[in-house]
């Protein structure tokens, strides 16, 4: 079974973060793949081994080295796409999905389009339902777990009540919520491994794509309102009344 | 350095540091206060490949270099015990290099292969109760019977005695001396082999260190690593690595202690404004740090030299005589930051503090760093006839 998996490359979270002028996340350092991803690539491994063929390819459209790349290669995927060009700094949701959707085309059959339901720099959250309508595909979101069985995918769709169970025809556009599965740490033998696996870089050209510019922008960028104070009761004697109160207020018990 | 060694060097540091902050990290306070690793963390490691980089292909390693030990060591070390670093290296590096690398396949395949997989686990067996730096003074016989040695004797501050599956062990098999020491592989499992004590040290505590006793222990006489009574020279290469090793954990132990003593100088205020505002504290972590750098520098070129197979003898121990001793008061400044709290158990900084005394000592003395750097400086005058 082949399967794709949709992943980014991003500055490392736990650092500082800097824009450019025109609002943009800075993105010169060394690039890390986006932790959101990893659970992706993992139950793409997973459905992989358990189907016991295929290949696990990544698709991904970021500047730089393949850093990112190499780890989810390292973790055990089998090769990757990787779209660098930099006309496409600062490229809205929709070309991401545009670009992704070609990059799709050019990997081959597959059963799956696995990706995160968002990324931890952009947060978007729109890219693979952007990505399903482009290629023609269903897209199942919020998926806690996944497998694939007589032509159809059955996804168990994380809710606020529980899950559905959902099933669509494949190829299947599906993703992941974070935190569903363990991610693997990359091996020595796949740290090894991962440096010889095939890695193709193109540029938007080659994808037959004309990009150039998008229809969404960054104006500008406003920090978060800092939190207000909180009310505080001096404790009398009787403050868990006002907890209890303040509780039922907003229904929790 | 090509780029794909540089990128896999990267990532295997990468890796190790998630694999350390999330699976290590945690439950470091609790494996000191057991005094032990659990087994499972050997398994793991084995299991993902960390425990063989320096082991050959031959034992299902990854036949890399020092380099990737550095890593290994530095990365463990980040777990702020220092312990941990010391039981993994013990194993990963001390117990098996040696059978590794003099070895017979037959030991490789028994003891190396499984010790990568984590499986079983190691310890290195040559200091005795009467003798440390003078290895050549050892007394645990093994005497030939047969297909088999009868060990007899006892060992002490033996990294990994109570939770290894085997000791590699430096034995007297001929004449007084260090000529008449040979290396055998001791199944702890061997009856007569008892781990007579855990012995309760000041630092280092999730490192398991036992006093082992031989009483009558039968072992295959296959299990003798290289060649009968050539077990000095075996050690004495071993050291080496054992002290670059210990090198690279002391500078890496710097290195945490100097990042939290400026952390917490930078935040901690003292009389309106931060510890470090003081001109004196700025300057005596300006000390630490150079002390610091210089330690690494030596490091660096004792590890170039020895991943280049190059003559590092007198490096190595230059560089663990200077670390070993820096590392002393480098703790101490450190330490001294924090004010009162560097005086709390739970406290990171006092345990590194306290961790730090073992170094002057692990692996060889200073005295003995120092007697390896006359001898091969030509400090040493000629002896006159008598």
């Amino acid at each position: 079974m082949n399967i794709l998996v949709c992943v980014k490359q991003i500055p490392d979270p736990a650092g500082p973060q800097e824009l450019n002028n025109d609002n943009t996340l800075k993105r010169e350092g060394k690039l890390i793949l986006d932790e959101s991803d990893s659970y992706g690539v993992e139950i793409a491994l997973q459905l992989r081994d358990t189907a016991g063929e295929g290949e696990v390819t990544l698709i991904s459209m970021s500047p730089g080295e393949p850093s990112g790349l190499r780890t989810a290669l390292a973790m055990g995927a089998d090769k990757a796409i990787h779209v660098v060009d930099d006309t496409l700094h600062g490229a809205d949701a929709l070309s991401t999905a545009k670009v992704l959707a070609a990059a799709v085309q050019r990997a081959g059959d597959y059963t799956l389009v696995i990706a995160a339901t968002e990324s931890t720099d952009g947060y978007t959250g729109t890219v693979p339902a952007q990505l399903a309508e482009i290629l023609g595909l269903p897209s199942v979101t919020f998926a806690k777990s996944i497998r694939v069985e007589g032509g159809k995918v059955h996804v168990d769709r994380q809710t606020e009540a529980g899950y559905d169970v959902v099933e669509a025809d494949v190829p299947a556009v599906v993703t992941v919520t974070a935190g569903v599965v363990e991610p693997r740490y990359p091996s020595f033998k796949g740290i090894m491994a991962a440096k010889k696996k095939p890695l193709e870089t193109l540029a938007v050209s080659d994808l037959g794509l004309d990009l150039s510019s998008w229809g969404q922008n960054i104006v500008s960028v406003e920090d978060a309102p800092s939190r207000a104070a909180g009310e505080k009761i001096e404790d009398d004697g009787e403050a868990y009344l006002k907890i209890v109160e303040f509780l039922e207020e907003q229904k929790v018990i | 350095m090509p780029d794909h060694i540089a990128d896999e060097l990267a990532m295997f540091r990468q890796t190790l540091r998630e694999f350390v902050s999330a699976e290590i990290t945690p439950h470091a306070l609790d494996w000191e206060e057991a005094g032990r690793l659990p087994r499972s963390l050997f398994a793991r490691m084995g299991g993902l490949g960390y425990l063989g980089v320096r082991l050959s292909e031959a034992s299902g390693g990854a036949g890399r270099d020092f380099r990737y030990t550095k890593i290994l060591v530095e990365e463990l070390v980040g777990s702020g015990s220092l312990g941990i670093a010391v039981s993994i290296l013990a194993h990963a590096e001390f117990a098996t290099k040696v059978v590794d690398r003099a070895g017979s396949d037959d030991l490789r395949k028994r003891f190396v292969a499984p010790a990568v997989r984590g499986e079983l686990i190691g310890a290195l067996g040559v200091t005795e109760p009467d003798a440390g730096s003078d290895v050549g003074a050892i007394r645990t016989r093994a005497v030939r019977d047969g297909d088999e040695y009868v060990v007899n004797g006892s060992k002490t501050f033996i990294s990994n005695g109570n939770i290894a599956d085997y000791v590699t062990t430096a034995v007297r098999t001929g004449e007084a001396g260090p000529r008449g020491i040979s290396l055998v592989v001791i199944p702890t499992h061997t009856p007569g082999f008892t781990a007579a004590a855990r012995l309760r040290k000041i630092g280092t505590h999730a490192s398991d260190t036992a006093e082992i006793v031989f009483e009558d222990c039968r072992v295959p006489a296959a299990n003798l690593v290289g060649d009968e009574n050539g077990g000095f020279r075996l050690i004495m290469q071993g050291f080496e690595g054992e002290r670059l090793v210990l090198s690279v954990m002391i500078c890496a132990q710097m290195r945490l202690m100097f990042d939290a003593a400026r952390r917490y100088g930078l935040e901690r205020d003292v009389f309106g404004h931060p510890v470090l505002g003081f001109q004196a504290w700025q300057h005596r972590l300006a000390d630490v740090l150079t002390t610091i750098e210089a330690a690494e520098a030596l490091t660096e070129r004792a590890v170039d030299l020895y991943v280049r197979g190059e003559e590092a003898n007198s490096e190595i121990s230059m560089a663990k005589l200077f670390s070993a001793e820096a590392a002393v008061g480098v703790a101490h400044d450190c330490a001294q930051i924090f004010g009162g709290s560097r005086y709390m158990e739970e406290n990171l900084i006092a345990r590194l503090q306290r961790d730090s005394l073992a170094f002057s000592v692990g692996a060889g003395t200073s005295e003995v760093m120092r007697e390896i750097i006359a001898r091969t400086n030509g400090l040493v005058p000629p002896r006159k006839a008598t």
